[in-house]
């Protein structure tokens, strides 16, 4: 029996809109179940309270300290360094043999998995640097392993600046730099200021790169050189070591809510891109 | 103009940080991982299957099937998963779904892989134990939720591929009286091929490079996997597991293990970019 193409396509695009009705269903799946088993326990007390009894009791306040002082101060180091990449990918030389060096060391960086920064980063800052499993080695690495995405978002903002932009501004007598300070940086700093925020997200998601430099000490971090356990590594010991699935749950949930806020901040900073862009 | 020369000089020295810090990994991994290797002997370390540091053994064979079973796994449930996501959102779906939808997908990709494990772990897993048998920490199980992760990469990428046909191709499929399916599988597909294969090779290496989520809900045992129900342990999880206590030729044996994971990578990357590359060759010749 021959089926008539009309037929086939019935067939073929309803299989492909039930593939996309599973995913969106596992993405809400995924996110309910821990909202819904781990919200109930989300108090004021277990957000600002010190664990004890390796996590059985108490809450995660040292967790979100080191999670924050981790994935902020990898930010706060790979997002200047990729935007100066980017800004000089873009601005200051033509496509070279340099600019295929340079691009090609960020694709092949962002390709390297955490495990292998994680075994980076143990022996070459924590070991040969003598920084120990520390806040700093953490940061460290994460910086290394969140610079491409930096680099790549940064100048795919900045090669969207219109040239006419440039064009004015140099014209008025602008240097380069002022130009590309004042002008083409201030037109692409929502598109820039995604990409910082979609790596932040990636800081506090890591879960293997920081086990192997920042290690999982439980106590408040008092400086860089303390290490400190982040909350997606807390969640992963309390659920894998069957230490307190309620507590784990609790963690996962703020973990979510983390990134579900960075996510939405990144999405409406797009928006506001997207808008400017098609002025 | 003067300091517009010394303000790009800058610019350059920092630029060449991604390349330099992509230096010292590979330098410092092998400095750590080689010489084990060696010292225990290529043939030994890649081609047995015998793990055991405390007798010094080092064989990482069944790992590295472990890795590729379940990478091919991952990739096998990936590329349907988001072909479908790919053609349905740029062919099919209203444009405002189609833009609403994209974010929810990187979404998925930001969710941290400690959370895709977990909820393998207590909802995938018992279900895979009592439907199929096994212990439910499985090749199986490690795929989908790989399969799972790897899918806004996958996705993402097959969408640029797919957004980069000429118009006029699909317009000229159509005009000749194909349907859209038709135009989907015999114009769409073949025009976007180089850059959906490129996809579904990053989408591997994510799934080879995958750490905590597989830990979780694979088993790890240390026996090569005789099916798809058996536990088994990857490159990535080897490291992950026993780096907390390892050391002396132990830890250089996990080094040696993350050199191999390393080179297997590249060779995945640079496949990928070749072929990406072979594609907008083709594109400037036109």
């Amino acid at each position: 029996m021959k089926v008539s193409p009309v037929t086939t396509q019935r067939i073929a695009v309803g299989f492909m809109w039930m593939l996309t009705g599973i995913t969106l269903a596992v993405l809400v799946f995924i996110l309910a179940f821990i909202l819904v088993h781990g919200l109930p326990h989300v108090t004021w007390t277990f957000l600002t309270q010190s664990p004890s009894s390796m996590g059985r009791e108490g809450g995660i306040f040292p967790m979100i300290l080191g999670t924050f002082l981790v994935a902020g101060l990898a930010v706060l180091l790979a997002a200047p360094i990729g935007v100066a990449t980017a800004v000089y990918l873009s601005e200051y030389t033509r496509e070279g043999r340099l600019t295929l060096v340079i691009r090609f060391g960020a694709d092949c960086l962002s390709g390297v998995p955490s495990i292998i920064f994680g075994l980076f980063g143990f022996v070459f800052f924590a070991i040969t640097l003598g920084m120990g499993l520390s806040v700093l080695s953490g940061s460290l690495t994460l910086a290394l392993m969140v610079l491409p995405t930096i680099i790549r978002t940064s100048e795919e903002a900045i090669r969207a600046v219109p040239t006419s932009y440039r064009e004015v501004s140099l014209g008025l007598g602008g240097t380069r730099w002022q130009t590309v300070f004042y002008v083409v940086l201030r037109s692409a700093l929502p598109g820039i200021s995604t990409g910082i925020v979609l790596s932040l997200g990636r800081s506090i998601s890591e879960t293997a790169a920081v086990m192997l430099t920042a290690g999982s000490a439980l106590r408040l971090p008092r400086s860089l050189f303390d290490s400190s356990r982040t909350l997606a590594l807390h969640f992963y010991l309390l659920s894998r070591e069957g230490i307190s699935m309620p507590n784990a749950y609790a963690t996962a949930s703020v973990l979510i809510i983390a990134i579900l806020a960075l996510n939405l901040l990144a999405y409406s900073l797009m928006r506001r891109f997207a808008v400017k862009a098609t002025r | 103009m003067k300091r517009d020369k010394v303000i790009g000089a800058i610019l350059l020295v920092v630029a060449l940080s991604a390349i330099s810090g992509l230096a010292l990994i590979t330098v410092f991994i092998f400095r750590e991982g080689v010489p084990i290797i060696l010292r225990v002997g290529p043939r030994q370390f890649f081609l047995s299957t015998d793990w055991d540091p405390s007798l010094g053994h080092f064989g990482i064979l069944s790992m590295m099937v472990g890795s590729l079973f379940v990478t091919v796994g991952a990739a096998v449930i990936g590329v349907v998963f988001s072909l479908s996501l790919a053609i349905v959102l740029t062919q099919f779906a209203p444009p405002v779904l189609a833009a609403a939808l994209k974010p929810v997908i990187e979404l998925l990709a930001g969710i941290p892989s400690v959370v895709y494990g977990f909820v393998g772990v207590v909802t995938l897993v018992p279900l895979i134990r009592h439907w199929l048998g096994g212990p439910g920490l499985s090749v199986l199980a490690a795929s989908i939720v790989l399969g799972v992760m790897i899918l806004p990469t996958i996705t993402s990428i097959a969408i640029d591929a797919l957004e980069a046909v000429p118009r006029t191709y699909l317009e000229g499929s159509i005009a000749l009286g194909a349907t859209r399916w038709q135009t989907v599988t015999m114009v769409l597909l073949r025009a976007a091929r180089s850059g959906l294969v490129a996809a579904v090779i990053l989408g591997m290496g994510r799934a080879i490079g995958e750490t905590m989520a597989v830990i979780m809900v694979a088993g790890n045992a240390l026996d090569v996997p005789r099916s798809l129900l058996a536990p088994v342990r990857t490159l990535t999880s080897n490291i992950a597991l026993e780096m907390g206590y390892a050391s002396g030729d132990h830890r250089q044996a996990l080094f040696a293990t993350g050199v191999t994971l390393f080179v297997i990578i590249t060779i995945l990357n640079t496949a990928a970019l070749a072929v990406s590359r072979q594609r907008s060759g083709k594109r400037h010749a036109r």
